[in-house]
């Protein structure tokens, strides 16, 4: 239980997968300049996530190990994300139509979110079991939202504010960022490495 | 066919310009060397699944053609993390699963969708060559600087004296998002003179 909960803490804040590993820079950029739209991401992420992180725990424990295939893992978890994102989103669109109208036009960007394949290779490397995995997978989903949302807030308030012409756009979102990457460096002493 | 390689080096840079490929960009280039590998790994991904694509344009049906090239694309990186692990096993753990992330560069898939699924394999080729040799030189760049203020050396040696007093967040992750915003800015302002200067 306790190793469950370094997983989670460690996720959420020490290595967020956002700010120490850079995963998932792509949908941080894009989906963060309004509220609604990056809680939505954020939660379709989280729900990938925790669905991608056990589908390929499974594909690599049962079908790519026993038959040492290892080497074809990168092309099978790609694989396996994109037709999990398919199902979903048909999934959604059939047994929920509100849900869909909100998290409808990010689901298919999932695909190639790197955050995704980038938490499937690291449980890989980890060695996680598939408790843990899931939990990992859960908790990275978390991470993410938690910093998509409060850049958003940032962003928000940014529009008001006399911004240098050069700096405008993505510079000044970067520049933000590394703000915010250097304020969660304070967790790292949550957890002895 | 000399626009095609021309605009990836410096007016539709893939880094400062459109911001594709982030994630390869900012988590590998704490020196010189690595931005240096990172980016020789995309071009040979880039260039080869641009080929590829572009040959088999008229054969794939447009509805599962992101599902091939990423299939395409998958394999090269294959290709290319095994060499990596066999030949620089060093190398191959500083990058550690950022090679296998270039499956999901937005770089190459971006190419291979808006340009090589349309163009001739000449063409496809220059275009993801250029490309490739800014994403190249972007991140030696950013490599360089970060290598110079947070460890006082370049590829490895030291430039600074003992009395420099290392600044160890350029080597951080919040360093790497500080350097390439301010970068960023600077592309800006270079742009906004030239066209400035053009007005004149």
């Amino acid at each position: 239980m306790k190793e469950l909960l370094v997983i989670f803490i460690s996720a959420v804040l020490v290595n967020n997968f956002v700010l120490t590993y850079f995963l998932g820079i792509c949908p941080f950029l894009g989906v963060s300049s309004q509220y609604e739209s990056a809680i939505g991401m954020g939660l379709a992420v989280t729900f990938v996530m925790t669905l991608a992180s056990s589908m390929c725990w499974m594909t690599y424990h049962l079908l790519l190990v026993p038959y040492g295939l290892e080497i074809l893992q990168y092309v099978v978890f790609i694989l396996v994300i994109a037709s999990l994102v398919q199902v979903v989103e048909m999934f959604i669109k059939k047994y929920s139509p509100p849900l869909y109208e909100s998290l409808g036009i990010y689901l298919p960007l999932i695909t190639t979110n790197c955050a995704i394949l980038g938490l499937t290779l690291f449980m890989v490397i980890r060695d996680y079991n598939f408790l843990q995995s899931v939990v990992f997978g859960f908790s990275s989903g978390i991470g993410f939202s938690l910093v998509l949302v409060m850049m958003a807030g940032i962003r928000e308030e940014l529009r008001f504010s006399d911004v240098p012409e050069v700096f405008k756009g993505a510079a000044i979102t970067l520049i933000t960022a590394g703000i915010l990457a250097l304020s969660f460096m304070g967790f790292s002493g949550l957890i002895s490495s | 066919m000399k626009n095609s390689f021309v605009k990836g080096l410096w007016k539709e840079h893939p880094v400062f310009r459109q911001l594709l490929g982030m994630c390869p960009t900012l988590a590998v280039t704490t020196s010189a060397v690595n931005g240096l590998s990172m980016g020789l790994a995309v071009m040979f991904v880039l260039n080869f699944s641009s080929l590829v694509v572009s040959l088999i344009r008229k054969v794939v049906p447009s509805q599962v053609r992101i599902a091939v090239y990423t299939i395409i694309i998958a394999t090269f990186v294959t290709l290319a993390d095994v060499f990596l692990k066999a030949n620089y096993p060093s190398i191959s753990k500083s990058l550690g699963p950022y090679v296998p992330l270039i499956v999901v560069n937005c770089i190459i898939l971006g190419r291979a969708e808006a340009f090589a699924s349309k163009n001739t394999p000449v063409k496809a080729v220059m275009d993801s060559l250029g490309m490739s040799i800014g994403f190249l030189w972007g991140l030696i760049l950013l490599g360089g600087i970060r290598e110079i203020l947070g460890n006082g050396s370049f590829f490895g040696i030291t430039l600074l004296g003992p009395g420099f007093e290392k600044w160890v967040v350029m080597v951080l992750p919040a360093g790497a998002f500080l350097v390439l915003g301010l970068l960023v800015a600077a592309m800006n302002f270079i742009e906004k003179r030239k066209t400035k200067v053009k007005v004149l």
